[in-house]
């Protein structure tokens, strides 16, 4: 982990990366700031593992009300893993997105990241970064322990490749609508019903791309949703890129 | 605040004259469909308040847009507008489609990709509403807003996009194909296309209106806060 590299700068109880925000000031370069916002994310995770672990113990709580839910039997399972999983993952990471901007809040830590001299874009592509890093990690968690439970093979190269494209795209909007629900008086009640309709695209591809790998359909079948995806992907990071601006704007 | 000028007056009376001879010319004027029957006839309106409905998504993105550039309030108020005016339009259309489906599909709702669409837009927009309600301070609202409409600008397309590939690749569903090329006779065209005007006419209006009463509002605010302080 790049964690030890980083050990010596003192991190806060507020999260705040001293020593990098020195250097960042006086390198100004837009990447170092990004990793600064990254690493702090994660360093702080890595310490109170708060976020992932709520994130994971309900993903997995999600998977067992399926269980009964759906009658998952072997004929059934066929038909609905790719479902099962995304509706796991989107609703474990609206936890996640929901909780990364919280805790910056909280402690006023947005408004000091907002004063500090770097680019609000770094700040943006740093905590989407974060909260992508976080879901890929519960990812990795919920793949082998489903394909335990239910006796099916969830690591294959497509379906890992499906998976980070369309948290991918789920991250990039879903941090840019964090960063604007937290502000707001009804907070985590906003960012679900305000994230699910705009990421209904990448829901969509993302499970019929998954399905298709996981029945070993032919290649043709999943090349559309695939190009959905990265289409999606490109245009909703350059909408996010352009607006963080003005959604965390004072 | 200036009353309400004579063209808007006009333009009033206009749009409720436009509205009477369009129901006429759907209900009375044009032909009964030899297949279908009387219930054809919501098509002329149903297509015409879908079209009202993509107008005012079109004008929100755009005016969401200026907003941010300009940061005048004058755009968030004609952005909120133009959803509003959308949201009431596509339930309209929405409701219409179900009347005509019943008989025709025997069933009030079917997931085709319009029908679906039009849903989560439907969603969107409540979703756009609870976010302006949630923010308290207006020019935070309006960036909020605006950002929102940059949003599900480009989300709503890809989304019909995506339904509709789901549909293609499972070919299913009453009504598969259905609409594409309806057979119009000259009578039917001329309702149609009427339908159209008149409720391009009457978003205009209705859009103008609630221009009008969104800066009133403002005003009363402004009012309100001068005799507080």
């Amino acid at each position: 982990m790049s964690l030890n590299s980083a050990a010596p700068a003192p991190i806060t109880d507020a999260g705040v990366v001293t020593g990098h925000g020195v250097r960042t000031r006086q390198g100004g370069s837009f990447f170092s700031a990004l990793l600064a916002v990254v690493q702090k994310d994660l360093a702080a995770e890595f310490r109170s593992r708060e976020l992932l672990s709520a994130m994971l113990v309900f993903a997995l709580l999600v998977i067992l009300i399926f269980n009964f839910a759906l009658e998952l039997d072997v004929t059934a399972r066929r038909a609905v893993t790719a479902g099962v999983l995304w509706t796991t993952f989107a609703f474990a990471g609206t936890l996640g997105l929901n909780r990364s901007m919280a805790v910056e809040k909280d402690r006023g830590c947005l408004d000091g990241l907002l004063l500090a001299p770097v680019d609000r874009a770094a700040i943006y592509f740093g905590k989407a970064i974060s909260n992508l890093a976080f879901m890929l990690l519960l990812e990795v968690i919920v793949l082998p322990v489903y394909s335990v439970l239910y006796n099916i093979n969830l690591f294959r190269g497509g379906l890992l490749l499906v998976i980070l494209l369309g948290s991918i795209g789920y991250a990039a909007v879903g941090t840019l609508l964090a960063a604007m629900t937290v502000q707001t008086r009804t907070r985590e009640i906003l960012l679900p019903i305000l994230l699910f309709p705009i990421a209904v695209p990448v829901l969509i591809a993302a499970v019929k791309a998954s399905g298709a790998y996981l029945s070993a359909a032919p290649w043709v079948d999943i090349l559309p949703w695939l190009n959905l995806l990265v289409g999606y992907d490109v245009v909703f990071v350059a909408v996010a890129y352009m607006t963080f601006d003005y959604v965390v704007e004072e | 605040m200036p009353p309400k000028t004579t063209a808007l007056k006009i333009l009033d009376v206009f749009a409720v004259l436009l509205l009477g001879t369009a129901a006429y010319l759907a209900l009375v004027f044009a032909p009964t469909e030899a297949v279908m029957g009387d219930v054809q006839r919501v098509f002329y309106f149903h297509v015409a308040t879908a079209w009202v409905g993509m107008l005012g998504f079109m004008a929100a993105t755009i005016a969401g847009l200026l907003y941010l550039i300009t940061k005048n309030m004058k755009w968030d108020n004609i952005s909120m507008c133009s959803v509003e005016i959308s949201l009431v339009f596509f339930f309209i259309t929405i409701v219409l489609g179900s009347i005509w489906a019943r008989p025709i599909w025997n069933t009030w709702w079917t997931w085709d990709p319009r029908l679906t669409t039009a849903a989560i837009t439907e969603l969107i927009y409540v979703a756009y509403f609870m976010l302006r309600q949630a923010t308290e301070d207006p020019e935070r609202r309006a960036r909020n807003a605006a950002v929102y409409t940059l949003l599900f600008g480009p989300s709503v397309p890809i989304t019909f996009l995506a339904i509709r590939m789901y549909r293609t690749i499972h070919p299913v569903v009453v009504g598969a194909g259905q609409g594409e090329s309806l057979p119009l006779t000259a009578d039917m065209k001329t309702a149609f296309f009427f339908a159209l005007f008149a409720f391009t006419v009457i978003f205009v209006d209705l859009f103008l209106n609630r221009i009008r009463l969104g800066r009133l509002q403002e005003k009363v605010e402004q009012l309100r806060m001068n005799t507080m302080a």
